[in-house]
């Protein structure tokens, strides 16, 4: 059931993206890029995706437990700290470039690009030397 | 603003919203998808499911290529240019602990300040990259 969960959610969250566009990096770009032609999409994508969750989330938190696990897992990390800053700021750079972030990249492999297929390659390389060094959390005194 | 589709956007959002909901209310996890690969690929243990999820993922679009007639996207040319944002995407949202889904939505959506601050930073840098240099 758990399996099935996780199917269901991802496929969702996929769905949303292909119909909505999101999968497409030109439609991305078209709303990162305020220079242009500017389409507005990706905010009303967020806003509303956003309406469902958090609502969604008050409800679920009101519950023991989640429906298929013994406990939720959330994060417990608060602190607002340099590998946030810098990792943000780097990711927001590539995105920028391209017009992916990793969930279009990785919904669009069916489409067998290689362009997609070479970010997902070059982007799975960042988490594994990402996972190696770690980052600096403040500066030595 | 001859490009916007507000009718596909709120929709598509709409069904965003409901697969990171019901990844929290079934099993209890946040549906950020960098989080989820990069522990499926480089983190012991919980692989079922990470696996399923994006199984999910990747069927997203064929559904969506059956259920549309027209369905179509573009997709990035292979080039330096495109690997070197493949390489940073990956290098920041591991520092950064999450990507769109897991701090702008997953984050977001349950107020954590971080993932607001990391949200804005990543729009911030997006945007300026976006319009400096297209």
């Amino acid at each position: 059931m758990k399996l099935l969960i996780a199917f269901v959610a991802g496929l969702l969250m996929s769905l949303g993206m292909a119909i909505s566009k999101m999968i497409d990096p030109q439609k991305v770009l078209s709303f990162l890029d305020i220079t242009g032609n500017w389409d507005p999409s990706l905010a009303l994508v967020m806003a509303s995706a956003l309406a469902v969750y958090s609502i969604g989330f008050y409800f679920v938190m009101k519950k023991p437990a989640p429906l298929f696990e013994k406990t939720f897992y959330l994060p417990t990390h608060q602190q607002i700290d340099r590998p946030l800053l810098v990792g943000a700021a780097l990711f927001g750079i590539g995105w920028g470039m391209v017009g992916y972030c990793p969930g279009p990249a990785i919904s669009a492999i069916s489409s067998l690009s290689s362009g997609t297929l070479g970010f997902i390659a070059t982007m799975i390389i960042g988490w594994f030397i990402a996972k190696s060094v770690k980052l600096p959390q403040r500066n030595k005194p | 603003m001859e490009n916007f589709t507000p009718i596909s956007a709120l929709i598509g959002g709409g069904l965003i919203g409901l697969g990171t909901l019901l990844l929290m209310a079934g099993i209890g996890r946040i549906a950020g998808i960098s989080g989820i690969s990069s522990a499926l690929l480089f983190q012991a243990g919980d692989k079922g499911w990470r696996l399923a999820f994006v199984l999910g993922i990747i069927a997203g679009p064929l559904l969506a290529g059956a259920l549309i007639a027209d369905f179509s996207y573009s997709t990035p040319s292979l080039n330096l240019h495109t690997l070197i944002a493949g390489l940073l995407v990956g290098l920041g949202t591991a520092w950064g602990s999450g990507c769109t889904s897991g701090h702008g939505i997953c984050g977001i959506g349950r107020f954590s300040a971080r993932s607001i601050i990391a949200t804005l930073a990543f729009m911030l840098a997006g945007v300026l990259v976006a319009s400096l240099f297209n």
